[in-house]
């Protein structure tokens, strides 16, 4: 193991090793290494932040369907509110005119017995004053006892 | 073997053949692995380190030109892995920053784990393929060469010094060597243990790698020796050879991995105020 001129050869050429890696080799390498992590943060963030956005935009299609389904719901509910109320009408309508029409009715049949009860009554007094004349052997004048006769009449 | 002459080798010529360096004698210019002196040239050594950085730079180079920020290919991938290990390691230990420190221990790991890598070529063959040649002596791991440890801690240690002057100045940088760890009236004492901390980290950065990567290419020869020895011992040594293989793919990536991590701690040590 002696101690040469190698040594000194060693010495320069490791030097040089040295500064050609500084120069040309270890900045690059370094540089497109940071490079790279950058970009990948970059990537990262932009996938999370493409996440979110999904994530709120599914939460805004939610909100949008919700408020649609509630908005549908109203809709029906008014049509439905609106239909009972048109069927409430057109039950009150029929309801009044089937009430006039039972009245009208009413009210003829009630004139019709009337009439009848009057028509009656008078044929009555008619037969009771034939029965009466018949009875008494004479005549009676019509005219002096209708009003017993309506009185008669009015109590049968 | 190895020596290609066709000659009988014992044991100890083996071994040693395979630890002696292709030297290159500067004074004369002439390969001759017996030169001795500073001014000698370790050519093996130096031309495996400077291959092996090279494929790194060029590896690297490769990825960081074409590097996107986009799904990254197959070998990005590798190289992004390495870096991100590399700078989570610098980053745990060093506070602030500077832009030194990462990429000079991205190309320790690298450039070391792959010096270590040569420890796990079979021993014999790149120096028989060497002597086809006529290269007599090729010793093919580098961090089995002082030299190259040292010359890596050496230059570690010059950085520290860098460190120490540009993050505390030259004031404070004294000031911390002359009263620390004992206070100003032991300042000739404190000098003396900064010396000798100072001298003890190249040494130990340097030596740890040379000690376990020479050992655990020695082992490897020794190994190779029980080829030659009858087809018994040769079944030893293939088991043996993939276990100690095994164990070293652990010490190749580890030793890379602690010369790393020291340069870190104390380059971190340099950069903090006391």
């Amino acid at each position: 193991m002696d101690i040469n001129v190698t040594l000194i050869g060693q010495m320069v050429a490791f030097a040089l090793f040295v500064w050609f890696t500084m120069k040309f080799v270890w900045p690059p390498i370094t540089s497109a290494m940071a490079e790279r992590q950058q970009k990948i943060a970059d990537g990262l963030a932009a996938a999370d932040k493409g996440a979110r956005d999904l994530q709120e935009a599914a939460a805004k299609a939610e909100d949008a369907l919700k408020q649609a389904r509630e908005e549908a719901r109203e809709i029906l509910a008014g049509a439905n509110r609106q239909a009972m109320q048109i069927l409430e009408e057109a039950r009150t309508a029929a309801q009044s005119e089937s009430d006039r029409i039972k009245g009208q009715a009413q009210a003829e049949i009630d004139q019709s017995i009337a009439s009848a009860r009057e028509a009656l009554r008078k044929e009555v007094a008619t037969l009771a004053i034939s029965g009466a004349e018949k009875i008494l052997g004479r005549e009676i004048d019509a005219a002096a006892h209708s009003d017993i006769v309506d009185r008669l009449a009015a109590q049968i | 073997m190895a020596s290609g002459n066709g000659e009988a080798v014992s044991s100890t010529d083996y071994v040693i053949h395979h630890l002696t360096n292709l030297k290159l004698d500067l004074a004369t210019m002439t390969l001759d692995s017996h030169a001795t002196g500073f001014w000698v040239l370790h050519v093996d050594s130096l031309f495996f380190a400077l291959v092996l950085g090279g494929l790194f730079l060029w590896l690297f180079r490769k990825v960081a030109k074409s590097a996107t920020a986009g799904v990254p290919s197959g070998m990005q991938n590798f190289v992004e892995m390495i870096v991100e290990f590399v700078d989570g390691q610098v980053k745990e230990t060093f506070p602030g920053t500077h832009p030194l420190v990462a990429p000079l221990s991205l190309t320790i790991f690298v450039w070391v784990f792959l010096m270590n890598c040569m420890d796990l070529v079979p021993v014999d063959l790149l120096p028989t393929m060497a002597a086809g040649v006529g290269i007599d002596y090729l010793k093919v791991v580098p961090v089995a060469d002082v030299n190259v440890t040292l010359g890596m801690a050496l230059t570690v240690l010059l950085i520290l010094y860098y460190f120490n002057i540009k993050f505390k100045g030259l004031g404070g940088f004294a000031k911390e060597a002359l009263t620390h760890p004992f206070g100003p009236y032991m300042a000739p004492f404190n000098l003396l243990l900064r010396i000798v901390e100072d001298l003890a980290k190249p040494v130990s950065l340097s030596l740890r790698l040379f000690g376990n990567l020479f050992a655990g290419e020695l082992i490897f020869i020794l190994i190779a020796l029980l080829f030659m020895q009858g087809w018994l011992l040769s079944a030893l040594g293939l088991g043996l050879h993939w276990l100690w293989a095994v164990f070293h793919i652990l010490v190749v990536t580890l030793q890379a991995f602690v010369f790393m991590v020291l340069t870190i701690v104390y380059l971190s040590l340099a950069a903090e105020h006391h």
